[in-house]
């Protein structure tokens, strides 16, 4: 940056207390127009509290933010609007009912009539090379199409700060290079980007400039291509990290065959499952890749016996258990740990106590002639918080009061200790902070090593080429032949999870 | 300017200090409304509240106590079960009245036999009656996902013009004078559901009220069907996970709640009514959703609650008498206690913290 | 009755059976589209019963004191809003359970009626006069069941084609549909969730206010207890019939105003059918149509509002 040119944002010494949490502490960055900025931070370290601030979503208790020269303090997200400020959010902004032209409108200030937007949406997206058609339902959009949508919603304003929050996590590996170079010519037209992610290889080919945030406060800034990704994530976490140990399986007979698996889809957008056909073997780990919203839950809810299909679909150990529910399936060794902890894997108002009775009665024996026993229930609960270090004062605490790594560990602990023969498991480590990341994929590879099959879905590559053994990609539905992990390149597997969709890539100077 | 926190676990102490809490906010409101109508307040709760339990005829209201509190926790006790899934029976009124129409059909097809049968047969019949009344909404929300509040509520609609049907048509009593309404079961022994100690006001249907609130504590903390109707309320989506098929648990929970409140009309029309009449519901089904909720959805709390509620009835009825105020006050009283309760139950689940924050 | 001479069935005046059936549907159809803006802002307000009965007495109230109608229908719809604020503070500010709610709501407002409503019992309202249409009134058949009624028949039309205009084109209709459809979203994008769906629950309450004053002046006309008898009920179903959509409310009020219209002609006409089980009609009918709205949603798309009924809580 050079020091004759003020920078477009100046933010000094932000700070937001929310009860029990300093969210930011004395935060301070500067961003120059034309410059990408990264912004890297574990979950929980303030990254979200900073750029809602600057959108205007939360007030700071206290500091100054200053904008082209000007003090900038937005009342709402209007206001931040208003100034030039857009934002890409990871989740919760967009309306499934509703239009893109629909969707667009509502993220705008002043939008034009529906007809001329259309036509602006048209041309913009066709200009950044993200084709999208105003007239559908974003309902019936693919994850990658929806962020097309959230992205010309905030070109169309042509924005002077974009911020981008975690916009990689539901794309293909092409269509992040797409992406990519979008943003590549919208910071060289002059716009700056404040480009929130935790993955740092990405951090280093795109980002100019990284601030690093840890327990709510800046432990760096630095250019990210003159660091190496270990020592970025060393910032991020503060502690040198341990890396997994996959060592010492060996795979044996087919434990769990699933052949022909058709499903409709549980929601009302969404893809139904195609044929899906695969093999488990004993001892290995398969992972299954692919964006979100491709069908991920519905395989998960017709292994674990939530949806039952027609019969021979799903064979666990010789035995057709496709039409049985959870609990025959349990007891027959088949168990599972679905995407969402709090509300599927987990009653959010039940104590630890009362969720390991949710899926633990069979195995563990926790009922007697129907009744509960409660003793051993607590039994449970408290081995699965002392096996995987759950941070929690007790048995008795509440689902919703642990954080989202303490809870995935209990509930991939609570269905590891019932020592399942095939474990079946949705985005294990989806917002989970490192250390508890890293814990859960140990405890899923000993599992492993331990003689039981597991599959793991995820939409993070780089967790499933790191601990499985085959990889499939599920993709609208259908589930490509997996193939040994160690014969993948990442260019490979993109083009299995359906590669650019239909995206090219930017014309420069267009 | 305020804000809420959530709490990381629901309060324990707020859970049962909401409704007292509640009690105490209505009476002052209500106390205000009775000053409003003319009257002076503290008579009036006095006369409400405090002679029923201990004025001068006590020994009676405390009997009349029982006869009011009986249906109340009856029906309280199934929807309650119902009400913890998330399935929300509203037309308690309606399986009421089926199950009087159906207990007082039997008794009136038997009569004039004497039989120690026809007395069971009739508990029977009130219980199916209300039963098949809940096990239609039951039916057309698993098949065809219809709404199980706005059917079980179109069915009390439905039930009162069947009874009335009934009290002008086939159950008419013959020796009646052409009058409208069936014979009166209190005069028929077989058929009667007498005081079990005389004037105690404690009949079969107290002792079932007594036995359901037994029953659904033992099942709903216990046993685990009832902490999987738990979940089914929490999270939905767990409690599939948990493996609970939600059809049969939608069938469980009307088809109880139906059963439980069919025996409570059955009880009413062999023993304090004794007789159909097209007046017969009176709206205990009703009644018995704010006893529910004000006990939160707890056996001993819907005990409490039902009891504080035929108090009001019976309160109601003494200030009616004494001070002229109208029916419908007891009414509106009901109707802001449940108010005072809902608002108030922010407290179990969120802080509440005063200065300024952007939520 | 000259002109529908020739239009007689089974002892039935179809033409008269059909302006009264525009009368009888009117105040379900006032009711079911303020319910339908509540829904479209993702509130579930059971307790629309309760707004109605309110509105009915204090429209009646007003009405009388002041001995116009006008200002009757006025304070009926203010006492229908009123309430739906009640509702709308437990359930958007104390965050309270909307199904719980919702009941109260409505024992509440048969409660206060009556008690409000004790002084008024056998009092005779002024009347509302009929909108002169001239020549249209004079038309054969049409003339009779579309051109002579009192203006609020019209109004509630309009009222209708107004919702219709609101959600479909107009940018605070995208907004209502938006916060409706994802709370969360619309929060993260800047629009006061809290105060939209206020603003549709004192529409919503305001209607319904308006089609309960209507059944005690017009309809009935007179203040009785319990008057309502489960109008506001039939007027939540007509929304979950009418799938979310203004058009098709007005379908479902006017079939449903047709039966209850029926049934009482059928009663009048002296049918061998015991008139309690006739009285039954309405009610069955709602039901019916329930199931059958309800089996053809579970095999299409989602008809509700997807944050229909859920509390929202702006967390950080």
């Amino acid at each position: 940056m050079s020091a004759s040119e003020p920078p477009l944002l100046r933010v000094e010494g932000l700070s937001k207390a929310y009860p029990g949490v300093l969210a930011n502490d004395g935060v301070s960055v500067e961003i120059a127009a034309g410059q990408v900025h990264a912004l890297l931070g574990e979950n929980g370290a303030g990254k979200s509290t900073l750029v809602k601030m600057i959108y205007g979503l939360v007030r700071p208790d206290s500091g100054t933010m200053v904008l082209n020269g000007a003090p900038f303090a937005p009342a709402d997200p209007h206001g931040a609007r208003a100034a030039g400020v857009a934002m890409v959010f990871q989740h919760f902004s967009l309306f499934e009912a509703l239009n893109v032209a629909e969707n667009v409108a509502l993220g705008m200030e002043n939008p034009p009539p529906l007809r001329q937007l259309s036509a602006r949406i048209r041309a913009v997206s066709d200009a950044y090379g993200l084709p999208l058609d105003p007239g559908r339902i974003v309902g019936d959009l693919s994850a990658g199409e929806r962020q097309r949508v959230e992205i010309i919603r905030c070109l169309l304003q042509e924005p002077r700060l974009l911020i981008m929050d975690e916009p990689t996590s539901v794309l293909t590996p092409q269509e992040v290079e797409i992406l990519f170079a979008t943003l590549r010519q919208l910071a060289a037209e002059g716009t700056a980007i404040l480009y929130i992610s935790h993955k740092l290889e990405e951090i280093r080919s795109l980002c100019d400039h990284a601030t690093i945030l840890r327990g709510g406060r800046v432990v760096a800034h630095c250019d990210p291509r003159a660091r190496t990704a270990h020592e970025l994530a060393e910032l991020m976490v503060g502690a040198e990290l341990k890396l997994t140990d996959r060592a010492g399986r060996v795979s044996g007979e087919v434990v769990l065959a699933v052949a022909g698996l058709n499903m409709a889809p549980a929601s009302a957008f969404g893809p139904s499952l195609k044929s899906v056909s695969f093999e488990l073997r004993r001892g290995e780990v398969l992972g299954i890749g692919g964006v979100a919203g491709n069908g991920q839950e519905d395989l998960l809810a017709s292994l674990s016996g939530e949806r039952p299909s027609g019969p021979g679909m799903v064979v666990l150990k010789g035995e057709d258990v496709s039409t049985l529910g959870p609990n025959p399936r349990r007891t027959r060794g088949l168990l599972a740990a679905p995407e969402e902890r709090l509300g599927h894997a987990a009653a959010p108002d039940m104590s630890l106590t009362e969720n390991a009775v949710l899926t633990g009665t069979t195995r563990r024996k926790l009922t007697r002639h129907g009744f509960i026993d409660w003793r051993a229930a607590r039994a449970f609960a408290a081995e699965i918080i002392a096996a995987y270090d759950v941070r929690t004062p007790g048995p008795q605490v509440a689902a919703r009061a642990l954080s989202g790594g303490n809870l995935q560990k209990f509930v991939i602990g609570r269905e590891v200790l019932q020592a399942p023969e095939v474990l079946v498991v949705n985005q294990p480590t989806w917002g989970v902070d490192a250390a508890a990341a890293a814990a859960i994929r140990q405890a899923l590879l000993d599992l492993a090593a331990g003689g039981a099959g597991v599959i793991v879905i995820s939409q993070d590559l780089d967790e499933l080429l790191e601990i499985s053994d085959r990889f499939a990609a599920l993709n609208e539905g259908r589930l490509s032949p997996p193939r040994a992990t160690a014969s993948l390149t990442l260019q490979e597997i993109g083009l299995s999870l359906g590669g650019a969709h239909g995206m090219k890539a930017a014309e420069v100077g267009a | 300017m305020i804000t809420l926190v959530a709490r990381p676990a629901p309060s324990r102490f707020w859970a049962w200090a909401t409704p007292v809490l509640a009690v105490l906010a209505t009476m002052i409101a209500g106390g205000v409304l009775f000053a409003i109508l003319g009257k002076d307040p503290v008579e009036a709760i006095r006369v409400i509240f405090w002679d029923p339990l201990f004025g001068a005829n006590a020994g009676y209201f405390r009997g009349q106590l029982f006869i009011k509190a009986g249906p109340l926790i009856l029906i309280a006790a199934g929807l309650a079960v119902g009400f913890r899934a998330g399935i929300w029976n509203i037309g308690a009124e309606g399986q009421y009245i089926v199950g009087a129409l159906c207990g007082a059909s039997v008794a009136l097809a038997a009569y004039p036999a004497e039989s120690v049968l026809v007395f069971p047969a009739m508990v029977l019949a009130g219980a199916l009656g209300g039963w098949a009344w809940g096990m239609i909404p039951a039916l057309l929300k698993t098949r065809f996902g219809a709404s199980e509040i706005l059917v079980s509520l179109m069915l009390v609609y439905v039930a009162q013009n069947l009874l009335a049907w009934a009290a002008f048509g086939p159950l008419k009593n013959p020796q009646g004078f052409g009058f409208p309404g069936s014979r009166n079961l209190q005069q028929y022994p077989s058929a009667h559901n007498a005081d079990l100690v005389a004037g105690s006001g404690i009949h079969w249907g107290v002792m079932a009220g007594f036995a359901a609130l037994i029953g659904t504590y033992v099942l709903m903390s216990r046993h685990i069907a009832g902490f999987r109707i738990q979940i089914a309320g929490d999270a939905p989506k767990a409690a599939r996970f948990a493996g609970v098929a939600p059809a049969r648990l939608v069938a469980f929970c009307l088809g109880l709640s139906g059963a439980l409140a069919g025996l409570a009309g059955m009880f009413e029309v062999a023993g304090p009514s004794g007789q159909i009449t097209d007046s017969f519901g009176a709206g205990y089904g009703f009644t018995a959703i704010i006893v529910a909720f004000l006990g939160r959805l707890n056996p001993i709390g819907i005990l409490l609650a039902g009891l504080l509620m035929a108090l009001t009835y019976i309160g109601g009825d003494m200030a009616q008498l004494m001070l002229q105020l109208p029916a419908a006050a007891i009414q509106v009283f009901q109707g802001m206690l449940l108010f005072f309760l809902l608002g108030l139950d922010l407290l179990t689940n969120y802080t509440v913290k005063w200065g300024w924050a952007r939520a | 009755m000259g002109m529908g001479a020739g239009m007689i069935l089974g002892g039935i005046d179809l033409v008269a059976l059909a302006a009264m059936l525009m009368v009888a549907s009117t105040p379900i159809l006032l009711a079911a589209t303020g319910e339908l803006i509540a829904e479209k802002a993702g509130v579930l307000n059971l307790g629309v019963e309760g707004m109605m009965i309110m509105g009915a007495i204090g429209g009646f109230a007003g009405a009388v004191l002041s001995g116009s109608p006008e200002v009757g229908f006025v304070t009926g719809a203010i006492s229908g809003a009123l309430m739906a604020l009640l509702f709308g503070f437990l359930t958007q500010v104390l965050l309270s359970n909307q199904v719980a709610t919702g009941l109260a709501l409505t024992l509440f407002g048969l409660g206060l009626s009556a008690l409000i409503g004790k002084g008024f019992e056998g009092v005779r309202p002024p009347a509302t006069g009929k909108i002169d249409l001239g020549a249209l009134a004079d038309l054969p058949v049409l003339g009779p069941i579309l051109f002579r009624h009192d203006w609020v028949v019209y109004f509630s039309i309009a009222l209708v084609v107004a919702v219709w205009l609101f959600l479909h084109l107009s940018r605070s209709g995208l907004i209502l549909r938006a916060v409706g459809e994802n709370h969360e979203a619309a929060h993260a994008l800047g629009y006061r969730v809290v105060a939209v769906r206020l603003g549709a629950l004192a529409f919503g309450g305001a209607a319904a206010g308006l089609g309960g004053a209507y059944l005690s002046l017009v309809r009935v006309p007179q203040w009785t207890e319990g008057m309502t008898a489960g109008a506001g009920w039939i007027a939540l179903a007509i929304v979950v019939f009418g799938s979310w959509r203004a058009e098709r409310v007005l379908l479902g009020a006017y079939l449903f105003g047709g039966v209850t219209v029926l049934q009482l002609r059928l009663q009048a006409a002296g049918y061998a059918i015991p008139v309690q089980l006739l009285s039954m009609a309405p009610y069955v009918i709602t039901i019916v149509a329930l199931v059958i709205i309800s089996a053809r949603h579970r095999h299409g798309a989602q008809a509700a509002p997807a944050a229909l009924g859920r509390i929202f809580h702006a967390s950080r």
